[in-house]
């Protein structure tokens, strides 16, 4: 792996957030490197980003926007985001975080909480999420901290930030109303083993709810990037 | 107008979802099965689409609508739902409740619909096969049902995060603690064992953005399921099912371990004690090879 670390560490001043920041960069592997064989797919986490260096730069007073947390705190799900007070019982119930050097939810509820918005949205840890719900369940706060992290990459693919994976998905879906897309072989094989045939999608459904909700418009922001 | 509640609790709309038709049908061709021998009539879902879960992430009003969607076209055939995926049954049932419950979201989302010609009215109820197994069918009904007790097997179980998390929306079994498809499985006879960590995430949802973590996630399971002495693990849901058996073989080598453990959808455990044969529970669909087990079931001496 290239080396991340930068070259300035952020020093004190403003202890909470820096204290935030600074973790989110103490990347460079402490656990083995697992070498993996052919991977078919952007890892996210060891990519070396301009994010990565954004995170690790100080943190400036004009970054903090104050608003944020209550933009996010109208939407459904992130109702409580003011309450957290950065106990770590996400974190440390976090199955994902035990093996990623870089992904901590309480981080990115306190980034939230601050108003980080650019760090926020552009950080790539914020895809690594994978919706178990254990944090949100196990919130003493009753912070829906899974639901936060969606909204958040949901305004992150509204500022044009969608890894690819999404893109396929979200494709598929209009295309032929499922995720994925199924090979002809595999349809006529269902029915060669008794089972029913796959109803029939309706693209122009789908087409009208994207149209409708805007998830077409979106859609168009990531591909500018 | 039919009222599902009131209508039998043994006729279900089934909703497929995605990853059961693309990747996962040894999953589909059990349940079937198993449902059609329990009494349960499964009827073709038309025209559905994903639940929406998949795309989250980029759009949560989408989420809404696609499920939502899949609701009203259930509303339309008066029927109640199942989903085998709990990633599908979790975003239905959490969707549906949501509608029912805010008349402020409910009318914008049918705002989204009106052009499809659809409305979400909130007149069904969404499970999923563990929910349905448990609740219409019933562990006595299972338990009677076995012909062939699968007592010279030890398994375990994984049942995965959405069959019951968040508890708010889902709401179903009790997410620190599940008990239900441990029931389930000592139903058909067979030792139920505990190991460490077992309700931990496989790591499924983040496999198309880091493969890594995944991976890692699902060798340290493997392990403990390893080292509880369980013969095979027990799934019922399409994604944990593709980490530990499509994905076993690729932990094995990478991390230079042998696990060689059968992972059964629970329909095809349980088929294969109400009488199935290998063969109809389409047991070969599986990549880790389940014969020593299945030759213990039937009873052709393997010691242990």
């Amino acid at each position: 792996m290239t080396k991340t670390m930068p070259e300035k560490k952020p020093k004190s001043k403003t202890k909470e957030p820096l204290k935030t920041a600074k973790k989110v960069t103490i990347t460079p592997q402490p656990t083995p490197p697992e070498p993996s064989p052919t991977p078919p797919i952007q890892n996210v986490e060891e990519k070396t980003s301009a994010s990565k260096i954004a995170e690790a730069a100080p943190i400036k007073a004009h970054e903090f926007d104050p608003h944020f947390k209550y933009e996010i705190s109208k939407m459904h799900g992130g109702e409580n985001l003011k309450q957290c007070f950065q106990c770590g019982t996400c974190t440390s119930d976090c199955p994902i975080a035990r093996f990623s050097d870089t992904y901590r939810p309480r981080q990115i509820i306190r980034m939230a909480q601050l108003g980080l918005k650019d760090r926020v949205l552009s950080s790539d840890t914020l895809w690594l999420c994978a919706a178990c719900f254990t944090c949100t369940d196990r919130c003493p706060q009753g912070v829906e901290v899974a639901s936060v992290i969606r909204i958040l990459r949901n305004a992150a693919v509204e500022r044009g930030v969608i890894p690819p994976i999404f893109k396929e998905l979200s494709s598929s879906i209009l295309e032929s109303g499922i995720a994925y897309r199924i090979p002809e072989l595999r349809l006529k094989k269902r029915e060669q083993i008794g089972l029913p045939p796959l109803p029939k999608s309706n693209p122009e459904a789908m087409e009208k709810l994207a149209n409708a909700t805007g998830f077409s418009k979106t859609l168009k922001k990531g591909e500018q990037t | 107008m039919t009222t599902p509640e009131q209508s039998s609790s043994s006729k279900f709309l089934l909703f497929l979802g995605c990853a059961i038709p693309y990747r996962v049908s040894s999953y589909e061709i059990s349940t079937r099965k198993v449902l059609a021998k329990l009494g349960i009539e499964l009827v073709e879902m038309p025209e559905y689409n994903c639940c929406g879960l998949p795309i989250d992430p980029v759009s949560h009003e989408m989420l809404l609508t696609l499920a939502a969607r899949n609701l009203c076209l259930a509303e339309q055939q008066g029927l109640n739902m199942v989903a085998l995926c709990p990633g599908c049954a979790g975003t239905l049932r959490k969707v549906n409740k949501k509608l029912k419950e805010n008349k402020e979201l409910k009318e914008k989302i049918n705002g989204y619909l009106k052009d499809t010609g659809l409305e979400f009215k909130g007149t069904i109820e969404v499970k999923h096969l563990l929910q349905l197994l448990a609740e219409d069918v019933g562990i006595e009904k299972i338990k009677n049902a076995v012909k062939k007790p699968l007592t010279n097997i030890q398994v375990t179980e994984h049942s995965g995060c959405h069959v019951s998390r968040p508890i708010e929306g889902v709401g179903f079994d009790n997410p620190e603690n599940p008990q239900i498809l441990k029931n389930l499985i000592e139903a058909t006879g067979a030792r139920y064992v505990e190991y460490t960590d077992k309700i931990a995430c496989c790591g499924a949802p983040i496999a198309g953005v880091n493969d890594r973590i995944p991976l890692q996630l699902s060798r340290e399971k493997l392990g403990h399921v390893r080292d509880a002495g369980a013969q095979a693990l027990i799934t019922v849901c399409p994604f944990c099912h593709m980490m530990f058996d499509t994905n076993q073989p690729r932990i094995e080598r990478m991390f230079n371990e042998s696990f060689k453990i059968p992972v059964l959808h629970y329909p095809q455990l349980l088929g294969l004690a109400i009488g199935f044969s290998p063969e109809e529970m389409d047991l070969k669909g599986l990549r880790v090879d389940p014969t020593q087990i299945v030759s213990q079931v039937f009873g052709k001496a393997e010691g242990n």
